[in-house]
């Protein structure tokens, strides 16, 4: 499966990299390198981690639908 | 027929063209139909891949986490395209509304948007860089190639200059214990992206992490031997560099060449476009029909005194082509401004660097959290006693408060207390740009243009590469290089 | 109890049961200042995630203009320095890293994945168990026979504390949790926060034996790690290891035990879901976000101050104030989620509170997050036709970290254990 994480929103709570470490890595305290391909044996955890982002910054095939997702706030500063 | 007819045909039936498959084209079809659009959409591409992500391919490719292959964009929704891929468009008839295509065909359009990016800048001398073992890191491509040379255990690779990627890239090599040296023309790393205060700090992560770093210096040739294989550098101080793989990282040129002589306000700086979206004629008058977006972009930003922004930003793209999207497909009254706040991110040497707002706008700095010498920090840039940017090292989480700062225009310096400020913090010292009308490595945000509010339309030819940043200079949108 | 002033309301334990009306009626006025040296409450979600991210917002009780005896952590007198949910950067960031070197990435990337059939193991157990208790009609406990030793077991076997301490350390956690009822925290004389502080104390003695033990003979756990402190940011010093050990002992199982239990009770309240779960154990995954957004096991962060005065919508907190950001009540904002009161695991759009934000944000995010999926669905798997035996059940005293103190269930059978 492909995926993309948008590493602007990303803020290095390396849930992901906790929950799907063949996936992601963290290279030192907050920098996340991933695979944006992952194989299927992996599609379990990848959905853990998209889930489990704190600023839902990963997209991956079939696990972020995104049309029923109201328009994003600019970010990284999401308040008003 | 009334507009609000037309646009209620366009979106059922007419026809939208996206020239650029990449992730400013894909996202900004994706918007299309996320909005509705019935119509046709075709998708023109110069490479023969579906739209992947470069990020990746000075990172985890690099790094030997990902296949450089394997880097393609997921998909937020199916989009029902026409695609064209692997043929380039070569031209554009703006009156007759069609799109030429180097194989020839001519595809004609209700509706175009222009998100063609750009290309890495090659190595000005085209003798030497044809030489076997020097790259470019831009495209997938580009990446399969230097990946494999890497994996072949090279004795050393030299980087010329030293932006975000060709910082990038000496990480990588550092990292899979590969000797690196780096050539850079200003005092240090990434100068040009985010200035010499913070660039230092840049110049100390190379050094630590057993990189050659030579700085101040320019490459005046490379030297190949009898079979045409690159075998060493040479540099302005009359220092030899033994290489075997050398990467040219010199940043990026807008690729606007297909629009020569179509009367759009393209050239070498990119395409202009108003808040949103919509494309310049040469003579500065919008069009209703042409769209841009990505990295190819120059467009007015109201927080930034309305100079015209080209932002080589990921975030940018994929922001800027949704507005686009909704724009190309929305009357008048229903469009909206593209008001993106720049913001960039690198990662390099287990360090996640990001900015936030237009830091070489920024005549000093201010540590206001951490330490220069612990490298974990956020700067923040000041521009006329206003905050205008924030850079931070492994301090990301603090950055949305800055860029509140930014969008609220808040004094600078900043006078308020904030936890984890050093002595170092209490005053802002030269942020120490080098001269804008120098050229510099990569800087990922150029001011380029004039203001609305600036009268002055002034003939300038457009330079041979590399083309250096000028604020206050309008492009002439007749001749572009 | 209608003139009572509204954060009173909240934490007063009548409110237990269904705090969201009041926070509804909070949010009204986002930042509310009730009385002369009370707190700010702020509750709606743009404005906590602004504060979260805002570096002139302050952890440490040093900053505040009057400051109380603290509870995690304490203060001076109990021998046990802060941790570092209660310090600023730099000093949090230090000793978080160290802390995170013996947890997660990137010293150890695959601790927490690594746990995941120990995890189902722990969990299958305690379900046989509980089943002995329900079979022929019976009741059960999911709090005490399954919400609370689950991750009490875990953290133990973490950190590497004897499970069999529990009963011992219990009697000093409890006096430490309730000390965390913000009724009682302005109060440095009061009863309450004089046990809490003698209970860390002795808690943290208790550790300090084991801690010897471990510098003598590490072994795979993080109080070994701890000790060791093998990452680029050195070791702690002996009272920052205890002040460390004692903060996730406890909230490696307090906080957890609520998210389980309310995930509990929020699938008997909407047996439709429970259902899709029986049949899907990938959707734990959304319904355990989507309980940190409606059932936050913690309701509201009331350790912040601000080093500086500051505006939020208009209104001048002044410096060293205190400030609670009502975290459950920005979850259930409706500026921010659609339909907020409704509970619906298909939400897309999910960027909840439930663990925070910004350099404080949860921890032990992650392992409390394989917890509660993991303990949900097998719920869900074994137990036939579960009901609630009292509805709402009764709760623990917190308002700060609210469940319920018994959740009393009937069943029609338990489904055996699947053999693997």
């Amino acid at each position: 499966m492909r995926l993309v994480v948008d590493l602007n929103r990303c803020q290095g709570y390396a849930q992901c990299a906790f929950l799907a470490p063949e996936v992601f890595t963290m290279h030192g305290e907050e920098s996340l390198v991933y695979a944006p391909w992952a194989d299927d044996e992996h599609r379990e955890k990848v959905a853990r981690a998209v889930a489990a982002c704190p600023v839902q910054a990963i997209t991956a095939d079939g696990l972020d639908d995104l049309d029923d997702t109201p328009e994003r706030p600019a970010q990284p500063g999401r308040g008003a | 027929m009334p507009a609000e007819e037309f646009h209620e045909w366009l979106r059922r039936e007419g026809r939208i063209v996206v020239v650029g498959a990449s992730l400013a084209g894909l996202r900004a079809a994706e918007t299309l139909r996320a909005r509705g659009f019935a119509g046709s959409l075709t998708m023109i591409g110069d490479e023969p891949y579906p739209p992947y992500d470069r990020p990746p391919l000075s990172k985890a490719v690099l790094l030997g986490q990902a296949a450089p292959d394997r880097t393609d964009l997921p998909r937020r929704r199916a989009i029902d395209a026409t695609w064209r891929l692997g043929v380039a468009a070569t031209g554009l008839d703006l009156a007759g509304k069609r799109v030429r295509l180097a194989d020839g065909e001519e595809v004609p359009y209700d509706r175009l948007l222009i998100a063609t990016g750009v290309r890495a800048r090659p190595w000005p001398k085209e003798e030497e860089a044809q030489l076997d073992g020097v790259f470019v890191l831009r495209t997938r491509d580009d990446a399969v190639r230097l990946h494999r040379r890497l994996k072949a255990a090279p004795r050393r690779v030299f980087v010329i200059g030293a932006g975000f990627t060709g910082s990038e890239i000496a990480s990588a090599c550092r990292q899979q214990g590969i000797a690196v040296t780096v050539a850079e023309r200003a005092d240090a790393p990434l100068v040009g992206a985010l200035g010499g205060v913070v660039g230092a700090v840049a110049a100390d992560l190379h050094r630590d992490n057993g990189v050659d770093l030579r700085t101040g210096v320019t490459v005046t040739g490379l030297e190949g031997d009898s079979v045409g294989r690159v075998r060493a550098a040479h540099l302005s101080d009359g220092s030899v560099v033994e290489t075997d793989v050398v990467v040219v990282a010199l940043g990026a040129v807008r690729n606007t060449d297909w629009l020569a002589g179509s009367g759009l306000g393209a050239g070498p700086r990119g395409v202009a476009c108003d808040a949103g979206c919509r494309a310049f004629d040469f003579r500065g008058i919008v069009t209703d029909d042409v769209f841009v977006a990505g990295d190819v972009a120059r467009s007015p930003h109201p927080l930034f005194g309305y100079q015209f922004l080209s932002l080589e930003h990921w975030g940018n793209a994929v922001a800027q082509a949704e507005v686009a999207a909704h724009n190309m497909i929305s009357a008048s009254s229903d469009r909206r401004p593209h008001m993106w706040v720049p913001a960039f991110w690198s990662s390099q040497f287990g360090v996640n660097i990001k900015s936030i707002g237009v830091p070489s706008m920024g005549t000093e700095i201010m540590i206001t959290q951490g330490s220069l010498a612990e490298r974990r920090f956020v700067g923040v840039y000041g521009h006329q006693g206003r905050v205008i940017a924030a850079v931070s090292f492994d301090n990301t989480r603090w950055l949305e408060f800055y860029q509140r700062l930014i969008e609220s225009g808040s004094p600078f310096p900043v006078e308020f207390p904030t936890v984890d400020r050093r002595p170092e913090g209490r005053r802002p010292v030269p942020a120490d740009f080098p001269d804008p009308s120098l050229p510099t490595h990569g800087p990922t945000v150029t001011l380029s243009g004039y203001s609305p509010a600036d009268r002055r339309l002034v003939f300038t030819p457009s330079r041979p590469s590399p083309a250096p940043s000028a604020p206050h200079r309008p492009t002439d949108p007749r001749n572009p290089s | 109890m209608t003139d009572a002033s509204l954060l009173r309301r909240i934490t007063d334990f009548s409110s237990r049961a269904d705090p969201y009306p009041l926070y509804e009626e909070l949010r009204r006025t986002p930042v509310l200042h009730e009385e002369e040296g009370g707190p700010y409450a702020v509750s709606s979600y743009y404005d906590i995630v602004a504060l979260l991210h805002d570096p002139r917002i302050s952890s440490d009780a040093r900053n505040l203009a009057v400051p109380g005896e603290d509870e995690l952590s304490g203060a001076e007198g109990t021998g046990l320095p802060p941790s570092f949910i209660r310090l600023d950067p730099p000093e949090h960031d230090r000793l978080r890293r160290i802390a995170n070197s013996s947890f997660g990435p990137p010293h150890r990337p695959h601790r927490i994945d690594g746990l995941r059939g120990e995890l189902g193991a722990i969990v299958g157990e305690l379900i046989d168990d509980l089943a002995d208790g329900l079979a022929g009609g019976g009741e059960g406990d999911v709090v005490d026979q399954f919400a609370y030793p689950f991750p009490v077991t875990v953290i133990c076997r973490l950190l590497g504390v004897p499970r069999e301490a529990e009963p011992r350390f219990r009697t000093w956690v409890d006096p430490i949790v309730a000390a965390l009822d913000p009724e009682t925290r302005n109060d440095p004389g009061a009863p309450a926060q004089r046990a809490a502080q003698e209970a860390r104390m002795q808690l943290g003695m208790y550790l300090a034996g084991l801690v010897e033990e471990r510098t003598r003979e590490p072994r795979d756990d993080m109080l070994s790690d701890l000790v060791a402190g093998h990452g680029p940011d050195g070791s702690m010093s002996m009272m920052e290891v205890l002040s460390t050990a004692v903060l996730l002992l406890i909230a490696g199982h307090e906080t957890t035990v609520n998210l389980i239990t309310n995930g509990t009770l929020t699938l008997l309240r909407h047996p439709e879901h429970l259902r899709r779960l029986r049949e899907d154990p990938g959707l734990s995954v959304r319904i355990v976000e989507e309980l940190l957004r409606y059932e936050p096991p913690v309701q509201l962060v009331p350790s912040r101050t601000c080093v500086t005065d500051i505006e939020v919508r208009g209104v001048t907190i002044p410096k060293g104030s205190r400030i609670w950001l009502m975290l459950a009540a920005g979850n259930r904002d409706p500026e921010r989620f659609k339909d907020p009161d409704r509970f619906d695991p298909d939400r897309q759009d999910i960027e909840h509170l439930g663990f925070g934000s910004g350099v404080h944000i949860c921890f032990g995010a992650p392992l409390a997050r394989l917890e509660a999926q993991i303990a949900l669905t097998e719920l869900a798997r074994r137990l036939d036709g579960p009901r609630l035996l009292q509805d709402p059940p009764p709760y623990r005293q917190s308002p700060v970290l609210r469940g319920p103190r018994h959740l009393n269930i009937g069943v029609d059978g338990v489904h055996p254990r699947p053999a693997h």
